[in-house]
């Protein structure tokens, strides 16, 4: 089958793949980029586990092709820590035991870092509501609310 | 798994050319949150994919003869996030964000939504009521077709070969127009609609509703517009017995099936229920309190 070209930016960094056409953006990132922190949960764009970052906006990479990611700007999980100092948002996850298992955890942190992205304030329920689409089977949520709230103050400098 | 082709034109023609050149099965990919699940499932093996999201009247929100156009490519938040549209036009603004996630929002759109002609599809009610008009391309250059005349059935549209909706069109806003959707689900986010119900009403100086559109959805093959609604209302000021009567006349012109997400005898009732309720809130908004 014909592979596609595709040059895209990651995470900060110029990349370049050929995929199939077939391939979804989250197959491209594990199978050919070996970028293995956007996890595969149900592969239908309920979930939210694969969610990565698309010019902004937050996006099941699950229901995305690989070829769509041609000229745009992602960020994934990968690319929210500064080197090897975690991100406010990852060290809160560890500090309230925001995760159990940890296959939910790689897209709440992308998509909780969309939302403070644009709203440095937002509610409990505007968080609730946020990460409506991130499903986590282990916590029940709370601790993962509170740590995307305790975040957004440390952020603030509250 | 057919060889699959990927296009991403830069123009609406080439994306008809591309189409009506093309046998096998061919997909319009605007936001893909339909397409990619019935591709992972096996529903559909498109032999050509073609992504409309580098077409830019496909992709923006304008405004034109003191009304809107917005291409059918649109997401949902993009619409969200435009203040004078969804502030001309609340209800439609949220029946489309009560598609899926924020993951979902940010991608799926209005047309896809058409087009994929689910009659549970929640933009689709409030983008009828809101009396838009769609221009569709094709081989034969374009055509204005009101909305209502798109989806056919379960999956199915009007569309002929090579045919696409490029945008849609929502009429200037008169004076003390008001319009809502609601949709009844089980859950408080992330479902399909039991039943929905979309309104869209006028009312003069005096208060008196002198324009209504009225359509239901997830209660028939396809969202019906209700006419005999919309006449309860008109020449009324949709007082508590005129939309009683715009009710009835919603769950008379139901014809839903039974399935697991509601029962035929549940979807006909609530869905007055939903009327009924989304005419007072368009009332409010015609009256002026957003």
């Amino acid at each position: 089958m014909a592979k596609q070209h595709v040059m895209t930016t990651i995470n900060d960094n110029a990349v370049e793949f050929l995929c199939d056409m077939h391939q979804t953006m989250l197959d491209v990132l594990r199978d050919e980029l070996h970028m293995m922190g956007t996890k595969e949960g149900c592969g239908t764009g309920d979930c939210g586990a694969c969610t990565i970052n698309v010019n902004g906006r937050m996006a099941c990479s699950c229901l995305m092709l690989g070829a769509e990611a041609q000229g745009k700007t992602i960020t994934t999980v990968e690319g929210i820590a500064q080197s090897d100092k975690l991100h406010t948002l990852q060290r809160k996850f560890i500090e309230h035991a925001a995760l159990q298992c940890g296959i939910c955890t790689p897209g709440m942190l992308v998509a909780a870092k969309t939302l403070l992205d644009k709203n440095k304030n937002p509610t409990e329920e505007e968080v609730r509501y946020w990460l409506a689409g991130n499903l986590c089977r282990c916590t029940g949520y709370n601790a993962i609310v509170t740590a995307v709230l305790d975040a957004a103050k440390e952020m603030r400098g509250a | 798994m057919s060889e699959m082709r990927y296009e991403a034109p830069k123009t609406v023609e080439a994306a008809v050319a591309l189409l009506a050149g093309a046998s096998g099965t061919l997909r319009v990919l605007a936001g893909g949150t339909d397409l990619l699940v019935q591709m992972k499932s096996g529903r559909v093996d498109p032999t050509l994919v073609v992504d409309v999201k580098g077409i830019p009247e496909m992709t923006t929100i304008a405004v034109e003869n003191g009304g809107f156009r917005f291409g059918a490519a649109v997401p949902a938040m993009t619409l969200h996030e435009h203040a004078a549209f969804s502030k001309a036009w609340p209800g439609l603004t949220e029946a489309a964000m009560l598609i899926g996630s924020y993951q979902i929002k940010g991608r799926a759109s209005v047309g896809g939504n058409l087009c994929n002609a689910s009659p549970a599809a929640d933009s689709v009610p409030a983008l009828i009521a809101a009396g838009a008009t769609a221009t569709i391309a094709g081989p034969n250059g374009r055509r204005e077709v009101k909305v209502e005349d798109i989806a056919t059935g379960p999956g199915k549209t009007s569309l002929g070969k090579g045919e696409i909706v490029v945008s849609f069109f929502l009429p200037a806003r008169p004076a003390h127009s008001g319009d809502a959707y609601l949709r009844f689900i089980p859950r408080t986010e992330m479902d399909i609609a039991v039943v929905g119900a979309g309104i869209n009403l006028t009312l003069d100086a005096s208060g008196k509703c002198t324009a209504a559109r009225v359509c239901i959805g997830a209660v028939a093959e396809r969202a019906l517009l209700v006419p005999d609604a919309a006449k309860a209302l008109v020449g009324t000021t949709v007082d508590a017995a005129a939309i009683e009567k715009m009710g009835a006349a919603c769950s008379a012109a139901a014809k839903p099936i039974d399935d697991k997400r509601g029962t035929k005898v549940y979807r006909t009732k609530v869905c007055g229920v939903m009327a009924k309720r989304a005419a007072a809130i368009a009332l409010n908004r015609a009256k002026g309190a957003n």
